[in-house]
């Protein structure tokens, strides 16, 4: 892994016609200068994400996932915040990129879809206004009236009843799930090849939720876009991410494919994670095993693993090698593709013998 | 301030070191037993003793008699014309004509999505609102007849943890105040005894005591949760109304509030009402279960009969739509039912079952009648005319010979209703049994 300073971006190709992922991070770390110090809010974070693939980012809040893929959309602010690494989007370097060559991928080649549609929507302008002005703007010579047409269609597309005539409704006469589709439109109208959804579902219903779900898993195969899916609901992960990285205090502490994450986890975090969920199909003899403690603050981190102050299974590392030295992300008991950052030095035995007949004493059983 | 807990700790310590032998005050900071979550763990929380404390779901108690009895509560806003004269030009159906108990100590979990209604039956219980209609029996009082004053005695049997730990607290006062308040209003203990009740309660519900005089900025979400829950204890109330107590918290700090509410059930013998649009969370705490669509009860019954066997499609639309994590192990998504559109309006609700516009089994019968919400089950109770197991629901109208009423839902002439026990609160010793359309027993 090389550590690529902010390199002159040779081209500015948009589209996915690039060997490799679409999106590469590497070593990212994302800092704010405050009152109180810097705060690293993203550490030396490394990922990627090819092109009809969804990878799932889970974590606290103040975990820094959304930190990381806003640093992705080029939204913070260069004088409040210094970003170092390395994001590839397509072949271009995000990371010094020029505002204005910037604002040319925003919404065009990459989109983000926010939590809050109702915050994310300005209320005074119609919903079919604001969908329009993403379009032309990306295509200049797109004439008013074609701006419209593409906005019905993408109202039509994410299933909004009657699009022609609700295209001229503005934000507050949607419901929430209406609003989610109609955010959902306008980071899709300009066929992105990333899209980023920050919590896309939390504040919606279940029966909302599925939609909203099934709605981004059949657009996405439709145009095969990356997709990178933040959320806490480790259920949502699992039905629609490939690959799940989970965060803790601004670092990748663990990561894998969805089912590998999901189920043989080995990092103590993604453990806690699990255990704190009830889950609507568990037995009801799983406990529900809280992970103790705050997040830390990012200001003073805690030393070597910043999990170390809530972790239940530090006894289990000889030494204090977990408050004096942070963990290397390394593979996991060997198996390619998953990578853990953590001292224990048999977590699957633990997980199984220790944690699993916890937490799911119905899985324990089968596995025995 | 700096938040960080390892300095914090660093202080304490040293503190502790030099004055602990003098003052003996080490005791009042250390003895709580659910983890603090303001300070910073000193020792590394060993797995098993974190596992002790954590809880399976709460069980049932099947003979458990009620606190109270809700029968046919109802609850409708007006709606006011613009301009100058404001006439009312109709009603939001909030609640309409819902039966419901909770039984003492138990708890009851009310699901559905949001503007079902399950937040103003928390509301119309608290008595935050007065009913349009329908009786609510506590003690022998039915609060729904009661006056503002009648009712203040009474507040103190019902208290109500809000969702929000931000805007449920007031921030300019003390925590010690805002927990010590209802002890005062209620003329309970002499006033220099609220500040050892106050402290007593942070103790119980997981606080440092000593941070009585602190303000509610200076605590984390679930700490301020936690406050919220101490000000509803502090009057030993009998009944708990929860509205969505967790679901403005952090995943991992959810499962310490569960756990919190769980052991202080056991301890005080406190009845819940628990309003959740969470099912697994529901699950978890409520050995009962009522499903609410649109100001209506379509299913109630215990944990493994709603979870297990529901017999209502809204029901089971709502559970295949939770994602489970243990699909991971299966890949890609599961089968789900689809609901289309969007919740009606509850000014005009559709006629008859007000499920029947998203309800794939919908008939004629459905907007013709509206289905009872009948026994069919020692602890169950459904309002579908084809009520059935997901998978197995009945062609033809299970409550026709009950309504007296043919497929079409048109009556039958010369026939009468032959159902006698649609709307009572609680679940009769016999129940009509969907197979043999006779009623049984157990």
């Amino acid at each position: 892994m090389t550590i690529t300073s902010p390199s002159s971006p040779s081209s500015t190709t948009s589209a996915g016609d690039v060997e490799g992922p679409f999106l590469q991070v590497e070593d990212l770390t994302v800092t704010f200068p405050t009152q109180d110090g810097p705060v690293q809010a993203v550490k030396g974070l490394s990922y990627s994400v090819e092109l009809g693939k969804t990878l799932g980012i889970v974590g606290e809040s103040g975990s820094g996932k959304s930190v990381s893929s806003m640093a992705v959309m080029g939204l913070h602010d260069a004088r409040s915040s210094e970003i170092t690494g390395s994001i590839r989007v397509g072949g271009t370097e995000i990371v010094g990129l020029a505002e204005s060559r910037m604002r040319k991928l925003r919404g065009n080649s990459m989109a983000m879809i926010f939590q809050d549609a109702l915050a994310a929507l300005h209320p005074f302008y119609r919903v079919g206004d604001q969908l329009a002005e993403g379009y032309g703007i990306h295509h200049p010579k797109a004439s008013k009236r074609d701006a419209r047409r593409r906005a019905i269609e993408m109202l039509d597309r994410v299933g909004i009843p009657q699009p022609d005539r609700r295209v001229d409704d503005f934000p507050h006469q949607f419901s929430g799930g209406m609003r989610q589709r109609a955010m959902i439109a306008m980071g899709l109208i300009n066929d992105p090849s990333l899209l980023i959804a920050d919590e896309p579902t939390t504040a919606l219903d279940v029966t909302v939720q599925a939609q909203i779900l099934d709605l981004l898993q059949d657009l996405q195969r439709e145009f095969n876009s990356a997709v990178i899916i933040i959320t806490h609901d480790l259920g949502v992960i699992a039905e629609m991410a490939d690959d799940v990285l989970v965060m803790y205090a601004g670092r990748c502490v663990e990561f894998g494919t969805t089912k590998e994450i999901l189920t043989k986890p080995e990092m103590p975090y993604s453990w806690g994670l699990l255990s704190s969920i009830p889950e609507v199909g568990a037995s009801t003899d799983a406990r529900l095993i809280p992970i103790p403690g705050n997040p830390p603050s990012l200001l003073k981190p805690p030393s070597g693993c910043s999990f170390h102050p809530r972790c239940a299974h530090r006894d289990k590392v000889p030494g204090d090698l977990c408050v004096t030295q942070l963990p290397e992300l390394t593979s996991a008991s060997n198996r390619a593709g998953h990578l853990k950052r953590c001292h224990l030095p048999n977590p699957q035995e633990i997980y199984q013998t220790e944690v699993l007949p916890e937490i799911a004493p119905d899985l324990a059983e089968e596995t025995r | 301030m700096s938040q960080d807990p390892n300095a914090k700790v660093a202080v304490d310590a040293s503190e502790i070191g030099a004055n602990a032998a003098e003052t003996g005050e080490r005791d009042l900071s250390h003895h709580t037993d659910v983890v603090d979550d303001h300070e910073a763990l000193e020792e590394a929380p060993d797995f098993h003793v974190l596992a002790e404390q954590g809880h399976v779901a709460t069980a049932l108690d099947p003979d458990a008699e009620p606190i109270i009895s809700v029968d046919n509560l109802k609850m409708y806003f007006p709606v006011k014309s613009s301009g100058l004269i404001r006439r009312t030009v109709g009603h939001v159906q909030a609640v309409d004509g819902i039966s419901f108990q909770v039984p003492r100590g138990g708890s009851l979990g009310l699901v559905g999505e949001s503007g079902c209604g399950k937040s103003t039956t928390g509301r119309l219980i608290t008595r935050l609102y007065t009913p349009t209609g329908g009786s609510m029996m506590f003690e022998g009082q039915d609060l729904a007849k009661l006056s503002n004053s009648q009712m203040r005695p009474l507040r103190r049997d019902v208290q109500m943890i809000f969702q929000d730990p931000y805007t449920s607290l007031n921030p300019r006062h003390t925590v010690g105040s805002i927990v010590g308040a209802p002890l005062a209003v209620h003329n309970i203990v002499p006033k220099n005894k609220i500040l050892p009740r106050v402290q007593e309660l942070l103790e119980v519900v997981g606080l440092n005591p000593e941070h009585y005089n602190r303000y509610p900025n200076e605590f984390s979400g679930g700490q301020r949760q936690r406050i919220g829950i101490a000000r509803a204890l502090t009057l030993n109330p009998k009944l708990l109304v929860a509205d969505e107590p967790v679901s403005a918290l952090d995943v991992s700090i959810q499962a310490q509030v569960v756990n919190l509410l769980q052991d202080l059930q056991k301890e005080f013998n406190i009845a819940f009402l628990f309003i959740a649009h969470d099912l697994a969370v529901v699950r978890h705490f409520c050995p009962e279960v009522a499903v609410m669509y649109l100001g209506k009860i379509v299913e109630i019954g215990d944990r493994e009969t709603i979870y297990g066997q529901a017999h209502h499609p809204y029901t089971q639309a709502l559970l295949s739509a939770v994602p489970d994590v243990k699909q991971a192990a299966i890949g890609g998504r599961r089968e789900r039912i689809r609901l289309e559109g969007d919740v009606p309006s509850p000014i005009n609700p559709p006629s008859g079952c007000r499920f029947r516009t998203r309800c794939q089994f919908a008939q004629e019968i459905c907007a013709k009648v509206e289905p009872p919400l009948l026994q069919i089950g020692e602890r169950h109770k459904v309002a579908c005319h084809f009520a059935g197991e997901l998978g197995a629901h009945p062609a033809t109208p299970v409550t026709t010979d009950l309504l007296a009423v043919d497929d079409q839902g048109s009556p039958v002439p010369g026939a009468t209703p032959t159902n006698k026990q649609l709307t009572i609160p609680g679940y009769e010793k016999t129940w009509y049994d969907l197979k043999s359309k006779q009623t049984t027993g157990a």
